[in-house]
């Protein structure tokens, strides 16, 4: 018996430690928002973070995930209500058949949660693990690109707004 | 505590850097200034006419100055090709690769070919001053004038970046240049390479490139405190960049013999199976060996080849051997404890690619019974990969291995390390693994 921390939930797992993080968040979980592509450490469709660090999630197993905290697409936001970089790949129609885009979607997180103000080189070569195979990477870039902007001036409102009331 | 360790090394280095210091102003400037410190400076050479220089000679100089891996240190991450600036760490402080477009003001513009042919032959700038053989000129003594002269013509006609190279950080005494004469005095034999007449053409061929221009030795044979290479141990295994460089003679570790063709697969597209894909800092070496006449990486191979020893039977009995004895060494208490956590690590994240059978397709993951970094006396090539995974050379159809760092703790990358070196080679465990794993994720880039 295992114990994970996924989107802030702790979840008891009964799997050998050796099972890929993915089956057990798909499988076991029933969060399928991160995909199973290659299975190989490939494509990145599996994205997931552990402790706000991108890793492929079908190529972890279980047991290095045990005590860390787990962030899947679904702890990001809901239909109703998404996260700023799932708005902005809404915004920009970044998906064309979508299956790589929950993988994205982790990945570009990763990255404006370490350094919400990336060049466009540190965008490129952080993406880069992930593969598109429909060809929409410039949509991607500017979804990047916008949710990178928009979290920037939710901070700095919010840093207005405490402003105000002080 | 672990501070307190740490400034205790630190010391020690300290106290290290000061008795080398107080020893090499001693023993070696008194014996250098006597020598040929003095070099004169050569004249500012008037603007070359780059069309004077001939296209093919240019040509044959862009090939050797891919064989001499000139763009390598030249280059930085971000720079422009041949305009400089990459620090190379070496254990006398940082010194950067200099700008040799033909910039006049930044450059070697202003060299005229005799002064390049002294940098290359003598390890002098065109000012007089001695060059740091951080910059490999014990090995280019030995190229011949007629190379250097194409390398001249193709550097000559490459356009000119402004680009000032940053200022070294050495050290005193280090950054005294004069004292370089006196190493050159001890350590440095000027001179061309001779060819041995007991020799084919081919080998006569790779030698001249591998103790020349190609200058393998710089990371493949060790080096002694002064960091000059130990003839003694030639190929015998050395350092490039927190990597360790293998031994290409008899002290090899790799568990299954290289055959020549092998050699010249690998150094050709960076991939041969069984023994696997070029990581680290011999990446760039093959993505330019893959762009030189074919001949001359045969030549090379032929020579690695015939140093590193034939692969008798003996030598190619390693692996069986390796896989049979993995069991039968008996581990206890916390050993076996981490060694439990790395079959199932292993299990979970290095099975699918590297003991494929039957899969819908292959990322050629090679076995690692056949591994060059699971059987080396030096942990942290295999730390480096696990981390940072190998992006595939440019020649090569491999494909990616990904990088653990983001997934795996240090012990949990120790605990792999462990069962992989335990169950996959004959050889004793690796010691201070932890140390080595952190010291791979300090210097490694990250993802």
């Amino acid at each position: 018996m295992l114990t994970l921390s996924v989107n802030g939930r702790s979840h008891q797992v009964e799997a050998d430690g050796a099972t890929p993080l993915l089956y057990v968040l798909r499988n076991d979980l029933g969060l399928n928002g991160a995909k199973f592509g290659c299975g190989l450490g490939q494509c990145g469709a599996c994205t997931v973070l552990m402790d706000d660090k991108p890793v492929l999630s079908c190529i972890t197993p279980i047991t290095v995930a045990e005590g860390r905290r787990i962030t899947t697409l679904e702890g990001l936001g809901t239909l109703d209500n998404p996260g700023p970089v799932q708005r902005a790949f809404i915004a920009e129609q970044a998906a064309q058949c979508g299956f790589c885009i929950p993988g994205m979607i982790m990945r570009a997180e990763a990255l404006l949660r370490r350094n919400p103000q990336p060049s466009d080189k540190e965008i490129r070569g952080h993406m880069s693990p992930n593969l598109c195979r429909c060809g929409t990477h410039m949509r991607i870039l500017a979804a990047v690109r916008r949710a990178a902007r928009a979290i920037r001036s939710a901070a700095a409102e919010s840093a207005r707004s405490q402003e105000a009331r002080r | 505590m672990q501070l307190a360790t740490s400034l205790v090394r630190v010391e020690k280095m300290r106290l290290r850097h000061a008795l080398l210091g107080l020893f090499s102003v001693a023993l070696l400037g008194s014996a250098g200034f006597v020598y040929f410190a003095e070099q004169p400076e050569l004249p500012v050479s008037t603007v070359p006419n780059t069309s004077s220089f001939d296209g093919a000679l240019i040509a044959r100089g862009a090939e050797l100055a891919m064989i001499g891996n000139c763009n390598v240190c030249h280059t930085n991450s971000d720079g422009l090709p041949y305009a400089g600036g990459r620090p190379l760490q070496t254990p006398f402080g940082i010194i950067h690769a200099t700008n040799i477009t033909p910039d006049r003001e930044t450059g070697i513009g202003a060299w005229s070919e005799a002064a390049f042919m002294r940098a290359m032959r003598q390890g002098v700038r065109r000012d007089g001053a001695h060059l740091y053989p951080a910059f490999p000129y014990d090995h280019f003594t030995k190229v011949a004038p007629s190379d250097l002269r194409a390398i001249y013509a193709f550097l000559m006609t490459r356009e000119p970046v402004r680009a000032h190279t940053p200022p070294n950080t050495v050290p005193f005494p280090f950054s005294m240049r004069p004292l370089i004469a006196a190493w050159k005095f001890f350590f440095f034999e000027p001179g061309e390479h001779k060819a041995d007449p007991v020799l084919s053409a081919e080998l006569n061929r790779g030698a001249y490139l591998v103790e020349g221009l190609a200058h393998c030795g710089a990371c493949h044979t060790p080096r002694n405190i002064l960091g000059a290479e130990r003839n003694d141990r030639y190929l015998g295994g050395g350092e490039a960049e927190d990597w360790h460089a293998p031994a290409l003679n008899v002290a090899s570790s790799a568990p299954v013999p290289w055959t020549v063709d092998q050699l010249f697969t690998y150094l050709r597209t960076g991939f041969v199976a069984p023994h696997g894909v070029a990581a680290g800092p011999m990446q760039p070496v093959v993505d330019n060996l893959g762009m030189v006449p074919e001949q001359d990486v045969r030549a090379v191979a032929a020579y690695i080849g015939a140093i590193v020893g034939p692969p008798t039977a003996g030598r190619q009995d390693k692996v069986p051997q390796a896989q049979s004895q993995s069991d039968s060494r008996a581990l206890s208490g916390q050993d076996a404890i981490a060694s439990a956590d790395g079959a199932v690590i292993y299990a979970g994240a290095c099975v699918i690619c590297h003991e494929a059978t039957g899969q819908r397709f292959s990322v050629r993951g090679i076995h690692l019974a056949s591994s060059k970094v699971v059987t080396m006396p030096d942990a942290r090539n295999l730390a480096h990969v696990i981390l940072e995974g190998i992006a595939p050379p440019r020649a090569s159809p491999a494909a990616t291995m990904p990088g653990f760092a983001n997934a795996l703790t240090d012990a949990q990358v120790a605990a792999l390390m462990s069962y992989v070196r335990r169950t996959f080679s004959n050889r004793p465990p690796w010691s201070g693994l932890e140390d080595k794993i952190r010291e791979a994720r300090r210097s490694s880039k990250g993802s």
